[in-house]
């Protein structure tokens, strides 16, 4: 091949790939935005990280009346179950259980349970529960008024205590959802303070 | 022109690209024993229910590394291995656009294999499992939880910077290297297919190199991505993980289809039917793999407009796989059709393939796919899809190519008997695999329920078979380079394409005048 092709080609050459370049970049940055896209879609939908409504932005207001909207529609006829999972996670020395398998509430009614947790670690721990609702579109009707998730609890060495839990269903609850299993997963923030 | 230096140093140092993809092949080959290996293990205890043969997290870790030996080690750099020694040569061109950057992609390749395997090997007791054992899917919250993580996050990077240089030099070549008349679409099927191929890559694998690296900010500096302690959703890892994945398992067929385009019609003495469609089905599915990847994930509790979107869009892209599948059988129709080895792989590969895009399609449907998730039925879908599809194309290829190669033709003989048993072996290996599935037996178990035992059994004899049946074919390549009956320019009778115009052997050095194209 004659020297100026040669010459015209690798300069082309170089052109090309720097053009790659820029996409592989942007495709790593793309594979980060997918962080917050993700929270946008869950949040329009209610689901996932957003599935409580009152974690990350609470209005005190706006729940209240939520509250109120529910209970002026309470509906005594009906009959749903809540059953409560409790996990730990990652073999976390921990004793942690609600105090009631299940409860059978009336949708606009308020009911109370308590969870007990027990350090048995060994050291202090700062520890934070988190809530997951099945069905999944069961969880826009599911308002936890006060709960021990909604902050981090501190645990001192071999701390015992009885935690709350106040909720209600909505009246809005398709008729089609009978029982709700609200699970909870306490995970030590220790790792994640520590690392 | 053809003085280079000789020994250690040619290989270390070349720039050539017919070295370089030597070199490639030669790795994807010594990885698909390793990953090979790790199957026999895992067969051999799933021979029987019960512990037999090792203990369940040395099992894991056999199937996670098996996984990611296979996709990473020995399927992608057998087809990079393809596109330096063949796009050069089929598209005119005298070398890679970019040849040291070739040598490096290469180069780094099996530094990323060690730091994947090393911590087998690391705190003495290997039996116990030290490796990664979450599945090649590595999906948080378990994989966050491995002591060594970093091994194999590093390990990721490291695959990841070599697949980009790799996809950047190939679209470089395919871009600016084309012989005068080489217009885009007079290119052959392989150099069409790799483009495609070469720019998912560039799109996807930042993306799996941005997942790890949220692994390792979770794990080491305090970040909260997938750790649900620190507000974070192990669910979000799913979807960026599988927004590469999907488009990766097509970056592993796509150039198969290539290959076999190029050997159909060579022995149906036929041009390749609806070449055209061809290009665009390419594109099309290409286009598909990156709307359609929550179908990995339809149990993890999406909305059922999220379900529906996901099962439409997946199905979708049976439309052009099949355009393909049609065309290939096209080309036979009526062809005046010899049946040489390469042939023989291709066929195979027609008919194999599309079972495994059929159970494919049974997956896209959402409520089968609730039954069959996470059970052997998808390990048989897959193994359909990569091992006769991508693995048999491969295996196509080098039989297709190998003469162009080295200049002899190999052992026929021997070759047809690599060619029957491995594909006679392969299905007594996955086809009872569907069957396990559909009665309801877990994937990535080391020990199962009795009544699976009869399948599990033929399973694993067809693997030991298929396994075995290998070590003939490194056999028939030893002895090819080694010599054989000398083959013309030509290799094949009337086969078309530039590669069949310059001298078998293929000299060091080729086009360095630029062919001229009709
Ligand atoms: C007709 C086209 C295809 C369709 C509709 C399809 C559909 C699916 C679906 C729905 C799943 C998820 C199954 C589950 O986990 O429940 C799946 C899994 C998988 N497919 Fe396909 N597929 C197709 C072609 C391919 C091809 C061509 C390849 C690769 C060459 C491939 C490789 C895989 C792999 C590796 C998995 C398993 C991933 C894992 O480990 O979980 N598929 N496929
Ligand atoms: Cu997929």
């Amino acid at each position: 091949m004659e020297p100026e092709v040669i010459a015209k080609t690798r300069v082309s050459n170089k052109k090309t790939a720097g053009k790659l370049l820029i996409i592989v970049v942007a495709m790593f940055g793309f594979g980060y935005a997918l962080v917050p896209l993700y929270d946008v879609v869950c949040q329009v939908l209610g689901i996932g990280r957003f599935a409580d409504i009152e974690s990350g932005k609470y209005d005190p207001k706006a729940q209240e009346q939520l509250v109120k909207d529910m209970a002026a529609n309470k509906d005594l006829t009906r009959n749903v179950t809540v059953e409560f999972i409790t996990v730990l996670n990652g073999g976390m020395k921990w004793e942690f259980k609600a105090l009631q398998k299940e409860v059978v509430v009336h949708p606009g009614v308020m009911s109370t349970v308590d969870f007990y947790a027990k350090n048995l670690t060994g050291r202090d721990v700062i520890a934070q529960a988190v809530p997951r609702i099945l069905p999944g579109n069961a969880t826009k009707y599911f308002t936890k008024i006060e709960c021990f998730c909604f902050t981090q609890q501190i645990f001192k060495k071999g701390e015992a205590r009885n935690m709350p839990l106040r909720f209600m269903v909505s009246p809005a609850l398709p008729k089609s959802i009978n029982t709700i299993t609200l699970s909870y997963t306490f995970f030590d923030t220790q790792p994640v303070a520590l690392k | 022109m053809s003085d280079h230096p000789t020994g250690i140093k040619r290989w270390l140092f070349t720039t050539n690209h017919k070295d370089i993809g030597t070199m490639y092949l030669w790795f994807a080959f010594t990885m698909l024993f390793i990953g090979g290996a790790m199957a026999m293990v895992i067969r051999a205890e799933l021979f029987q229910p019960g512990m037999q043969v090792v203990n369940p997290n040395f099992f894991n870790m056999m199937t996670t590394l098996h996984g990611l030996i296979m996709v990473f080690g020995a399927i992608m750099p057998a087809m990079v291995g393809f596109a330096n020694w063949q796009v050069p040569l089929m598209i005119g061109a005298p070398d890679m656009a970019l040849p040291r950057m070739n040598n490096w992609s290469f180069w780094i390749l099996p530094f990323a294999a060690i730091m994947l395997v090393a911590p087998m090997f690391i705190g003495g007791d290997f039996m116990a499992g030290q490796g990664p054992a979450f599945g090649w899917t590595f999906y948080e919250p378990l994989s966050g939880q491995y002591d060594k993580l970093a091994f194999f996050i590093f390990a990721v990077h490291l695959l990841g910077f070599s697949s980009i240089m790799g996809s950047i030099n190939i679209i470089a070549t395919i871009l600016n290297m084309r012989a005068p008349g080489m217009t885009l679409m007079k290119m052959p099927l392989f150099v069409w297919t790799w483009l495609i191929t070469a720019f998912l890559l560039i799109a996807v694998m930042p993306v799996l190199a941005g997942v790890v690296t949220m692994m390792l900010t979770d794990k080491h500096f305090g970040t909260s991505f997938f750790d649900a302690a620190g507000g974070g959703d192990p669910v979000l890892f799913q979807h960026v993980f599988w927004f590469f994945g999907h488009p990766e398992v097509y970056i592993m067929i796509l150039p198969a289809f290539g290959i076999v385009s190029q050997i159909i019609p060579t022995f149906a003495r036929k041009p390749l039917f609806g070449y055209a469609s061809m290009v665009y089905a390419t594109a099309a599915i290409a286009f598909l793999s990156f709307i359609v990847w929550a179908h990995h994930m339809f149990t993890v509790g999406m909305p059922a407009a999220g379900e529906l979107y996901f099962m439409y869009a997946t199905v979708m892209i049976a439309v052009p796989t099949a355009v393909k599948v049609f065309n290939w059988v096209a080309t036979m129709w009526k062809g005046s059709m010899t049946f040489e080895v390469p042939m023989l792989w291709s066929i195979a590969f027609v008919f194999l393939f599309t079972i495994g895009g059929f159970t494919g399609l049974m997956l896209g449907v959402v409520p089968v796919d609730f039954q069959y998730h996470d059970t052997y039925f998808v390990v048989a879908h897959f193994h359909y899809v990569l091992v006769t599809g991508s693995l048999f194309a491969i295996i196509a290829g080098v039989y297709y190519w190998l003469p162009k190669w080295t200049g002899h033709m190999f052992d026929i003989r021997l070759s047809k008997i690599h060619f029957w048993v491995s594909a006679i072996s392969v299905n007594i290996l996955f086809f009872p695999q569907h069957f396990l599935g559909l009665a309801g037996m877990p994937r990535r178990i080391p020990d199962y329920a009795l009544q699976f035992t009869e399948f599990n059994q033929i399973s694993s004899i067809g693997a030991f078979i298929f396994g075995g049946t290998q070590l003939l074919f490194l056999y028939i390549i030893i002895k090819c380079i080694k010599g054989g009956d000398k083959v013309s320019d030509e290799v094949w009778e009337d086969a078309k394409g530039l590669e069949w115009e310059v001298p078998s052997p293929a000299p060091y050095h080729t086009h360095a005048t630029p062919p001229t194209v009709k």
